[in-house]
């Protein structure tokens, strides 16, 4: 078993694809269908595309705060491929690549950070929670998911995705204790990107790994390179398996890096240097991985320039499209407090109804 | 027809949901095994199996916050607070969690569940077994806040929160667990949420309560036959039903409200403030509130200066009729 060979105590980390792209690991190279490789590749071309011209759009005036994955993609990307359709996706809110692959529009994903609810309404069939701000309170959500799997004995696991810093939160040593305890299919993927806003991950904890945590709940814990794509499908892939036999959870921690600020309204200069950060763009996981295609015959420099272009083109156009939807209606902040209205609600804004009948638009100035 | 207690009338409702419906489940602290330190969940977890009615870690964030998910996935969960005082844990899960989901999601989400919690003081119990938190949930928008007074109320509410296709915290009167008996129908019946019920009809005066005081104002009235009381059990805090309580206060110009919940920023404020905003010119006295004081609840020594008694409400209610403006 993969997670009997790497221990979190250890600090034995997986690694399959290095940062220079080459497979360092070749017994444990995962056959990958080409169709999932090019969507993996692509879907992190458009994460890294949509992050960076959101921060441009940000400084432009034209988007709110917004928290950019750039350096992050392979975290999110990897698992995702190794799941199934059936498989639920619960996010906190750096996992715009995961949403992404799992079927959340482009459209939907800017227009939540745009400030419009109807971005996290996502398709029928997508099965996904809405971006979940609360820190560390997703675990739970996870949990309660995968115990209705498994009550059901439906064929699905639920994948759950936390931040380093929200493994120092009391909910996330419930949710854990709480899957392990019932064994359910869940799946916690830590991005360790070794900043909770500004403050460390060494500062978070006494403990030299998040993997190692899983110890105490009497589950597997593995520390994966998180810029490895290949490393992160495999160990999920292997999760996965485990989940559906009905072993029980397990908790990946995903070393990685955050390259840009915790949100537009951070200055990550304040408290890390440069040089530390030149280090992480050099291990780059959309580096690594398109040389990986391009040895593999996959992919090639002009298909790349291809995807560059169109993506580019996608992206800015959805933004334009997102940019004149405009404000929601009045009634719509209303509608969704209960299925139906009650009578105070309704009294509430007939009364607004009148006042604006009466004075006008109410442009919030 | 049979006479049952509040307690059993719960019991009765949970057993008969889940008996009509495989995607109801029951779970908390000790409610399976045991059935519940009041025993409300017992005999559940023998006749429907340790799947759908067990005992969790104490975890009170991963018991609502994994009832959350299993909304989502299709369950209709009824989770155990064990004591209201120790629903704060999971306040965080209710209030940015359970109330929102279908607001965040545009309603693709929304949460059937059930968040039970016993509540209120007159037990003699430890220091967090006494409170009265209304307050921290009628305040929530997405929420919807029950407490019965009754056995047939209890188990018609009971059925109707878990019917309700949003999340309901059903405070259960503890005092008045096993107080008395009511006939309740054997079979399944939904009182309906967000209708309060005329207890007694009149003409002088409205007296407003919920939970165990309702019992405590019909004592009251019983030593001062000389008034004609209207009694509303407002029986759902939020969404409140003001119409019930503005049609009152139209026929009698005169209101108070009783309830253990500490008094400022209580439920009685806001009560207070609507039948302002409704019916001011039909008042011929002040509201008044008779409520618990600011405090912490004392512990057995000096709870008995924090429970209201029926003597204390037929002061306040010869009070409110001898005033003349």
């Amino acid at each position: 078993m993969l997670f009997d060979n790497y221990d979190p105590l250890k600090e034995q980390m997986l690694q399959i694809l290095d940062h220079n792209g080459k497979i360092v690991n070749d017994k444990l190279e995962p056959n990958i269908k080409k169709e999932t490789l090019i969507k993996m590749y692509e879907t992190m071309i458009l994460g890294r595309t949509s992050d960076e011209k959101a921060l441009q759009f940000q400084r432009q005036g034209r988007m709110l705060t917004y928290a950019p994955n750039i350096g992050q993609e392979a975290a999110q990307v990897g698992p995702m491929a190794a799941l199934e359709p059936q498989d639920w996706l619960v996010l906190a809110f750096r996992e715009f690549n995961a949403m992404l692959y799992k079927g959340v529009t482009l459209e939907q994903a800017f227009l939540y950070w745009y400030g419009n609810e109807r971005g996290s309404k996502y398709d029928d069939d997508v099965k996904v929670l809405p971006i979940n701000v609360p820190i560390g309170s997703q675990i739970n959500h996870a949990a309660g998911v995968a115990y209705a799997s498994k009550l059901k004995k439906l064929d699905e696991v639920s994948i759950v995705f936390i931040g380093d810093g929200g493994t120092s939160h009391g909910e996330f040593h419930e949710g854990m204790n709480f899957a392990a305890t019932f064994e359910l299919p869940m799946i916690t993927v830590i991005q360790n990107n070794h900043y909770a806003i500004s403050t460390p991950r060494r500062k978070a904890t006494k403990a030299k790994t998040l993997a190692q945590k899983a110890i105490a709940y009497g589950i597997p814990g593995i520390q994966v390179d998180g810029n490895d794509p290949l490393a992160m499908y495999l160990v999920v892939k292997e999760a996965r398996e485990r989940a559906i036999k009905g072993l029980g959870p397990t908790l990946i921690e995903a070393v990685t890096y955050r390259i840009g600020p915790h949100t537009t309204s951070d200055n990550p200069k304040l408290y890390r240097e440069d040089s530390e950060v030149e280090e992480w763009i050099k291990k780059d996981p959309i580096i690594r991985f398109k040389k990986y295609l391009i040895d593999k015959k996959i992919w090639t420099e002009k298909k790349d320039e291809e995807l560059h272009e169109k993506t580019k083109k996608f992206v800015l156009d959805t933004f334009k499209h997102v940019e004149e939807s405009g404000n929601v209606e009045l009634e719509e902040i209303f509608n969704y407090t209960y299925e139906k209205m009650t009578p105070n609600l309704i009294e509430q804004m007939n009364n607004y109804k009148d006042y604006l009948a009466k004075e006008g638009e109410n442009n919030g100035e | 027809m049979a006479n049952k207690t509040i307690l059993q009338a719960i019991n009765e409702a949970l057993d008969q949901t889940m008996e009509n419906d495989e995607n109801i489940i029951v779970y908390g602290e000790d409610v399976g095994y045991e059935g519940g330190v009041f025993r409300t969940t017992a005999g559940l977890q023998q006749k429907y199996g340790e799947e759908r009615v067990f005992d969790t870690p104490i975890a009170e964030a991963a018991i609502v916050g994994s009832a959350v998910g299993m909304a989502v996935n299709g369950l209709k969960p009824v989770v155990e607070m064990q004591f209201s005082g120790f629903s704060l844990p999971a306040y965080n899960q209710i209030v940015t969690h359970v109330a929102r989901f279908r607001n965040r999601s545009r309603g693709k989400y929304h949460l059937p569940m059930v968040i039970r919690m016993p509540y209120g003081g007159g037990v003699k119990a430890l220091e967090h077994h006494s409170e009265s938190l209304e307050t921290l949930y009628a305040h929530i928008p997405g929420l919807k806040l029950v407490i019965p007074s009754t056995p047939y109320d209890a188990k018609g509410l009971m059925i109707a929160a878990i019917n309700d296709p949003d999340p309901v915290v059903f405070m259960e009167p503890k005092r008045i667990y096993r107080a008395f008996k009511q006939e309740v129908p054997d079979e399944m019946y939904e009182v309906p949420i967000g209708k309060a019920r005329v207890v007694k009809k009149g003409n002088d005066i409205t007296i407003i309560a919920w939970g165990a005081l309702v019992r405590e104002v019909e004592k009251a009235l019983e030593i001062t036959p000389e008034v004609d009381a209207e009694v509303i059990d407002l029986r759902t805090i939020s969404p409140i039903d003001y119409e019930t309580i503005i049609n009152s206060v139209k026929k009698t110009g005169r209101v108070l409200i009783v309830h253990e919940a500490v008094k400022s920023f209580g439920p009685g404020a806001e009560i207070i403030s609507i039948i302002n905003e409704k019916a001011f010119l039909y008042l011929e006295a002040a509201p008044r509130r008779l409520t618990g004081f600011d405090i912490t609840v004392p512990l057995p020594k000096g709870e008995p200066y924090f429970i209201i008694e029926p003597k204390q409400i037929a002061n306040e209610v010869k009070n409110i009729m001898a005033f003349k403006a």
